[in-house]
């Protein structure tokens, strides 16, 4: 199963990003084989819909389940219509993050947690 | 001759400028494009005669048409389309209306209908014929309201056109074919940053352009000194008065409260019209 996990770095020692759409790097990590790849977010600069394009090119990579530490109505649309799963509110290294996933402890997030616009850094 | 009025930074006097000049002219339009906040009209009180929808066209898909290609996505530039599992999410607040996604459909699955996005409205006040836009609430696409506005102007009159503040498509929109700009600042030092951004929007659009200094005795003197390292001329400068700042919170007009304006803002409008310290476009 591929997941992809939104991070601030190229590495397993990275942080998870809080922002699914704005995120500078996409961790898509093989729970399978345990081999990863760092993605970067080419989205992160949109200046709008950066979640929507995001979540478009999660889906084209044939993910099935997305680590994160929030996300947005319109990511949470087109994560929907992929029918990919969303586990939200992850933070601290990627490593660990993938640690918890493996053992089960991240429910799975049933709609948007925050507001559009959340990754633009403004409060 | 159309004037604009527009400034980087928000909250430096556009209004009370736009507001008083044109009630110190005749046969004057005064046109409010911050469509995102319109207030002209607390200070002018007009009589509106006619309001219009202002739409956009938005996609439809036909599900029966459409093969989920992709095709949409890819060639919207605004990310307003995802197709995932061979279905096109569409989403109207992001969608710019240019198209191109019906344009390029091979399958002709798309088809345009209208989504109202704002209205404007058409009025009087006095002898000053005034037309405003509003956008509604939750839209992001103001330029469509404002280009609705401005389809109203009448070159027989002295246009005014009072901007949004910043830099960007807005602004653009609604300064954009103006015979002058006037950038209203305030001396501080987010006055100047956001007026020196002002500035460069302005000249790359190649209007000719001045400068008001609102509140003109507060802050420090840089922005006199960048105007002058700029060869911008500086139009008029207003203090900073309590009694300018009471008149504005009741909603009244300068002009009518102290008339030495009037004849501040006839002898502004003289100075513009003769080209007097135009700036040479670099």
């Amino acid at each position: 199963m591929k997941v992809a996990i939104t991070s601030s770095g190229a590495t397993l020692q990275s942080n998870v990003d809080p922002r699914f759409g704005r995120c500078p790097y996409y961790i898509i990590y093989d729970t399978e084989s345990g081999s990863f790849k760092a993605i970067e977010n080419k989205s992160s600069l949109a200046g709008g819909g950066a979640g929507i394009q995001a979540a478009q090119n999660i889906s084209d990579m044939k993910v099935e389940a997305v680590i994160t530490g929030n996300v947005g109505p319109n990511a949470f649309r087109v994560l929907s219509a992929a029918s990919i799963k969303i586990y939200s509110g992850a933070t601290g290294s990627i490593k660990g993050a993938i640690e918890k996933f493996k053992k089960g402890e991240y429910k799975e997030t049933a709609g948007p947690d925050v507001e559009s616009h959340f990754g633009m850094g403004r409060k | 001759m159309i004037i604009s009025v527009a400034s980087g930074k928000g909250g430096t006097g556009k209004t009370t400028i736009a507001v008083n000049l044109a009630l110190s002219l005749s046969n004057v339009q005064l046109l409010d494009c911050d469509v995102e906040e319109p207030n002209c009209h607390i200070f002018i009180k007009p009589v509106f005669e006619n309001k219009n929808t202002v739409f956009i066209p938005i996609p439809q898909v036909d599900s029966k048409k459409c093969d989920g290609c992709g095709r949409c996505q890819e060639f919207c530039a605004y990310n307003a389309i995802a197709v995932v599992n061979k279905e096109v999410l569409i989403f109207p607040e992001l969608c710019h209306g240019c198209g191109s996604c019906a344009y390029f459909c091979p399958h002709g699955a798309i088809k345009e209908t209208n989504k109202d996005i704002g209205i404007i409205e058409i009025g009087k006040s006095g002898e000053i014929q005034f037309i405003h836009g509003k956008l509604n609430i939750g839209m992001m696409m103001s330029p469509p309201v404002i280009r609705a506005v401005k389809k109203h102007i009448n070159k027989k009159k002295t246009v005014i056109i009072d901007a949004p503040p910043g830099t960007s498509c807005p602004v653009i929109t609604a300064i954009n074919d103006t015979d002058f700009v006037i950038l209203v600042t305030e001396p501080t030092p987010f006055g100047l940053n956001d007026l020196s951004l002002a500035v460069e929007v302005v000249r790359k659009l190649k209007i000719p352009f001045g400068v008001i200094i609102n509140r003109s005795d507060l802050g420090n003197k840089k922005t006199d000194e960048y105007c002058v390292r700029e060869n911008i001329p500086i139009l008029m400068r207003i203090p900073f008065s309590k009694k300018i700042a009471e008149i504005y919170s009741r909603g009244d007009s300068i002009i009518e409260t102290l008339p030495e304006y009037r004849e501040n803002f006839q002898r502004l409008f003289e100075n513009i019209k003769q080209g007097k310290n135009w700036l040479r476009i670099k």
